[in-house]
């Protein structure tokens, strides 16, 4: 029974001018907050994904009504001002209770009914296979093979089911090596460079408290090391600030002990943790809101929320991975506590800077599938999908998306995609729309059902790849390894993130839209040409096969970048836009 | 004086030149009255893959020597904020060279500038010089109104030192008055017209303070010169680029704002701006800060924060955003002036055009515009770009205030991308040539010092060198397409960034960031990728100074 009303008569204060404000409609539907602006010439809407809302706060009364003020998790602000109290009170504890729903059905991502065929569907969540992409590193190999000892999460219940391992790890090492580390999270490959065999490897903490040791993990070590024949030593990097470390040894955790191990390298890096990170940005979004800051005003607010110290000190690790394994030849195993959340983030930056194939659309969604969805960053706790411990909340994987970002301002040539594409994989992230997000594990997606119930998100985002392009990306073969300057200057506050909404600030004209619309046009004209070539010459079969391969998701989905298509509202369906209900 | 006498040691052998950045190159150093040059080939001739170095003495800012053993390294902190490292052989060659550097370098004496003696073939010496008379400048507004006229009234500098000959004016106003008026205002700098808004035939007058003093002094003159330019009934708001403390201050020396009771058609605005010293101590610290690749995150904000030069800029913009809303939302027209009225005012002035005016915005445009409310005007360039960030010297009456101006187009050009119709480029040569150059354009303090040197007709325009085809082409910008609409930037914090491309121009690589321009010039321009520059042309054209460059292609 989906509650839908609507207020009459509610302001929607704008943050930065001093405009009138506006003046419209406010509807809840089962899905989405809209406001519809009356007091403007032309139509205009705002559409509040509930999900999207972090938190609703009724603010003292003023001449104006009684205000409400929405935050959400795409860093949207809305101000809304009621007239009634009632009305107010009424649309606050609806909103609270959409925007936290307590069970995993009630999320979007169950209802969402794009209208597509099922098979289109099951096309759809095939469309990343990371088989394929091991199979690109050269994997299997002599030295790694991929192993189904996880199938039935015995190792490990936050991997999935297949894990890439040194061959010369049998089953023993690993189930060994399993015990020694927080939560059976046992070192896997990550990335293999397949120029000189370094390797990327990811774990868990070993549980070693002051003193103890595990045989086979030591093993496992080994192994990974020997599978680099090419390098005497392996890096073991620890993301964490040297302090946290020791302190977790207490809990008979913590880290490894150079003795025990045969020639690693031991290095602690120093990226703060879950909760640092979450209180930096609440700070950053403080700044972001302050009403007519001065220059200093907002300089010192950045510099007091340590926003962009933390993205260096990401950036600096992922560059620190990267040069190990390139110009070191070394392989490095990666782990902070869990392995879930800053190690996520590193191995992912490392493999960004390495390769060029992860800087492609496809790519990417690689990339993002293996080393945060597959390896258990625990997005359902992390974005607070669910009514449950703000504690867990934190922008781990925003952090991950602006360290792209960053990427992007120093080579603006070298990614396939523009920064559209990371503001839609991060709305997405939050939106539980699309199922690849849910959850907290492979497991706990296959226990929602989530390949039989939901869509995933890629195929709706290849289908909207001519908006999402770089017009400015010079191809696969231009750049490999980057190599970005970390001084403090090459870090920019990323106004189109944390101000997105805020028009006013972003430049006037927009050089991505004017590119991408002389592109489009030039392929137009391209097309015509070769379509006139095609009338003489018969059509190549080769062409038709590619076109095959990708289904058309074309007819199904929407067009625009809303996140349920407009005419759902056109239609009046669903009993809006009659007034209270 | 004979710059031979300065130069202790012409040539020394075997100098190791290294700079950020670069791979390092040894050769023959070589000092000439003018320039410091490094041929890495020993015979002289430039051959493909030699690199050269051709520095403008002028352009050295700072020398430093320390010397260990029996060498000696020297380092060049440059005006354009480059910074070159000399390892030089020989102690007693390290010592001369530095010290012959110094002395050239400080050659105060106009004359003996590098403009009275340079000669490039393909320029003649009278071009570029009157590509912008005010004559037809002031043409355009007569098409539209009979209220202004042009006046000669400082036809031999006497009324106003720092005015050029030619000064448009109330059409009401006498010469006679003219005269009087300049008396009652600092420097003789009477309100003059700056900008006439066609769209609603409001005006933007500039001058300095008014003379008021400690007896609240009148001047009738002066408020008959600007009464004429409001109707009756009709307000007018005057600009004051100090805050109402230093505008009362000022009256103990002689100077003031203007009463109310004198001027009631007028409402005073105070917009505080910095200049003079604080803003040249601003610039320093910056560079300082951006030079120390040693600092972290939290550090370099802090710095950032604290050398406020973002805050200036945010303050500049802001202040001309209110002079052009002046204009062009309340419909009334506007006096803008600080103390002098030749540094913060020209800002204003200059800035609330190109923010107003789509002709301010061409490259044509906007060279007329700096020769009218910079050169022309009276900003005392000689002055204030003496030294950069790096001096070691006492201060004297250095302030970027020109910069500043170059890095609000930049911040304008950066919201408005499409609307300027040159590019970051041009702010950069600008900036370079204002404080160091082989052109006469920015020479001197003032129109009088430009005749008495003969800049015009002893030098050679640095209009008519940007001017040529070939080299116009580097300067535009892609994307531009005529924008008739008045520009209104943010000037949100969120909305202003540091300008990279200038201070950072020799810490960071520009390479991809080059390589993305050229990518944005082929899609723009529909065409084929332009031809890859070879390294070494890349190296040599940013070693050396583009002058001297062309010099060198003779």
């Amino acid at each position: 029974p989906h509650h839908v009303r609507c207020v009459e008569n509610v302001k929607l204060l704008d943050r930065y001018t001093n405009r009138k404000a506006a003046n419209g409609t406010l509807y809840l539907t089962a899905t989405h907050l809209i406001y519809v602006d009356a007091s403007a010439e032309v139509r205009k809407e705002i559409w509040i994904l509930h999900h999207h809302i972090a938190t609703v706060e009724k603010l003292p009364l003023t001449t104006a009504g009684y205000p409400l003020l929405i935050h959400c998790k795409n860093f949207h602000v809305a101000h809304f001002v009621i007239g009634q109290e009632r009305d107010c009170h009424e649309v606050y504890t609806s909103l609270l209770k959409l925007s936290q729903p307590v069970k995993s059905e009630e999320l979007y991502a169950f209802s969402y009914n794009p209208k597509m065929s099922k098979e289109n569907r099951e096309i759809g969540w095939k469309l990343i296979d990371l088989k394929v992409d091991y199979q690109r590193m050269g994997i299997p190999n002599d030295y790694w093979e991929i192993t189904d000892v996880n199938k039935d999460y015995e190792v490990c219940n936050t991997y999935p089911p297949e894990i890439v391992v040194p061959r010369a790890a049998n089953k023993a090492v690993v189930i060994g090596s399993s015990r020694f580390r927080s939560r059976g999270r046992i070192p896997v490959l990550s990335y293999l460079y397949k120029e000189n065999n370094a390797a990327i490897c990811r774990c868990s903490q070993p549980l070693s408290g002051f003193s103890a040791r595990c045989l086979e993990d030591e093993q496992m070590l080994q192994a990974i090391r020997e599978a680099n024949p090419g390098s005497p030593f392996m890096y073991v990097v620890d993301t964490r600030p040297k302090l946290n470390a020791m302190a977790n040894r207490a809990a008979g955790k913590g880290y490894e002990n150079e003795d025990n191990y045969d020639n690693i390298r031991f290095k602690f890096i120093g990226i703060e943790n879950i909760h640092v990170m979450r209180n930096s940005l609440q700070k950053l979004l403080e700044v972001c809101e302050m009403k007519s800051p001065s220059m200093s005003d907002f300089l010192t607010g950045l510099e007091n929320s340590g926003w962009l110290r933390h993205i260096k000190a990401v950036m600096d690790a992922g560059v620190f991975l990267a040069k190990a394994v390139k110009d070191e030849k070394a392989s490095v195993l990666v782990h902070c506590s869990d392995g879930w959340d800053r190690t996520a983030q590193v191995c992912s930056l490392a493999s960004l800077l390495l390769d060029p194939f992860y800087r492609t659309f496809k790519g990417f969604m690689v990339l993002i599938e293996k080393e945060w969805i597959a390896m258990g960053h625990k997005f359902s706790h992390r974005c607070g999908h669910l009514d449950g411990d703000p504690k867990e909340v934190s922008p781990v994987f925003t952090q991950f998306i602006e360290c792209v970002w960053q990427l992007m301002q120093q080579f603006p040539c070298a990614f396939e995609f523009n920064e559209r594409f990371l503001l839609e994989i991060h709305d997405h992230v939050y939106s539980c729309q699309f199922g690849n997000f849910l959850g907290t594990c492979h497991k706990e997606r296959e226990d929602l059902k989530i390949f039989e119930k939901t869509h995933s998100l890629w195929p709706f985002l290849l289908q909207k790849k001519q908006e999402l392009r770089n017009p400015l990306y010079r191809g696969f073969t231009a750049y490999k390894e980057l190599q970005p300057n970390t001084l403090p200057f090459s870090f920019q506050f990323w106004c189109g993130m944390y101000n997105r909404f805020d028009k006013g600030m972003h430049p006037k004209q927009c050089v991505l839209d004017h590119l991408l619309s002389s592109m489009s046009q030039k392929m137009k004209l391209e097309d015509n040409a070769s379509e006139l070539e095609n009338v003489k010459q018969p059509s190549s079969c080769c062409a038709v096969v590619l076109a095959a391969a990708e289904p058309c998701w074309h007819s199904t989905v929407p067009q625009h970048s809303r996140l349920i298509p407009r005419g759902q509202y056109a239609g009046g369906g669903q009993g809006f836009g009659r007034g209270r209900s | 004086m004979e710059f031979s006498e300065l130069i202790k040691t012409a040539t020394v052998e075997s100098v190791l030149l290294s700079c950020v950045g670069l791979p390092a190159v040894k050769g023959t150093l070589c000092i000439t009255s003018h320039h410091l040059l490094l041929s890495s080939c020993p015979g002289g001739d430039s051959q493909p893959g030699t690199l050269e170095l051709w520095l403008l003495i002028r352009n050295v800012d700072a020398v430093e020597k320390r010397i260990a053993g029996s060498s000696g390294t020297i380092t060049l902190r440059c005006k354009d904020l480059k910074v070159l490292q000399l390892e030089i052989p020989g102690m007693e060659e390290c010592l001369n060279i530095a010290s012959s550097i110094e002395a050239l370098s400080s050659v105060d004496s106009v004359m003996m500038m590098y403009p009275f003696f340079y000669r490039p073939q393909s320029l003649k010496l009278e071009e570029g010089w009157h590509l912008f008379p005010l004559e037809q400048y002031f043409q355009r507004i007569a098409s539209q109104t009979s209220q202004w006229r042009l006046s000669d009234v400082n036809r031999d500098f006497t009324t106003c030192p720092t005015y050029p000959p030619t000064v448009i004016v109330p059409a009401a106003v006498d010469d006679d008055t003219l005269q009087k008026a300049a008396r009652f205002r600092q420097g003789g700098r009477f309100p003059v017209l700056s900008y006439y808004h066609c769209k609603n035939g409001t005006a933007m007058l500039r001058s300095s303070q008014p003379l008021t003093g400690p007896n609240r002094k009148r001047c009738r003159e002066d408020e008959m010169l600007l009464g004429t330019i409001l109707d009756e009934g009709e307000r007018g708001f005057i600009i004051d680029t100090r805050s109402a403390q230093a505008a009362k201050q000022a009256r103990m020396m002689g100077g003031g704002t203007e009463p109310k009771s004198s001027y009631p058609q007028w409402r005073r605005l105070h917009r505080p701006l910095e200049r003079g010293r604080p803003l040249q101590e601003s610039f320093i610290k910056l560079v300082e800060a951006c030079n120390d690749t040693s600092i972290n995150m939290d550090r370099w904000l802090s710095r950032l924060e604290s050398c406020r030069w973002l805050s200036h800029v945010k303050a500049a913009l802001s202040t001309a955003c209110l002079a052009a809303q002046c204009l062009d939302r309340e419909e009334a027209s506007v006096l803008v002036h600080g103390a002098e009225g030749t540094d913060t005012t020209l800002l204003v002035t200059a800035l609330a055009q190109v923010i107003l005016d789509p002709s301010c915005r061409t490259l044509a445009g906007f060279q007329g515009l700096l020769e009218r409310e910079w050169i022309e005007a009276g900003h005392p360039f000689h002055l204030r770009c003496a030294r950069s960030a790096y001096s070691h010297a006492r201060l004297k009456q250095e302030a970027p205030l020109f910069l500043l101006f170059l890095d609000c187009v930049w911040q304008l050009s950066r919201q408005f991308p499409f609307s300027l119709e040159f590019s970051e480029h041009l702010l950069l040569t600008l900036f370079d040539n204002a404080y160091a150059s082989a052109y006469g354009t920015f020479l001197c303090n003032n129109e009088k010092e430009r005749c008495l040197c003969k800049v015009r007709e002893s030098t050679h325009a640095l209009w008519a060198w940007l001017n040529q085809p070939g080299e116009k082409k580097k300067y535009l910008n892609p994307l531009y397409s005529h924008n008739a609409l008045v520009i209104w930037p943010s000037v949100e914090p969120q909305s202003i960034q540091l300008w990279q491309g200038l201070f950072f121009r020799w810490i960071r690589s520009s390479q991809y960031l080059d390589e993305a321009w050229a990518e944005v010039q082929r899609l723009a321009e529909g065409g084929d990728p332009p031809v890859k520059e070879s390294v070494e042309s890349r190296l040599s054209r940013s070693l050396s100074d583009p002058a001297a460059q062309t010099e060198n292609g003779r």
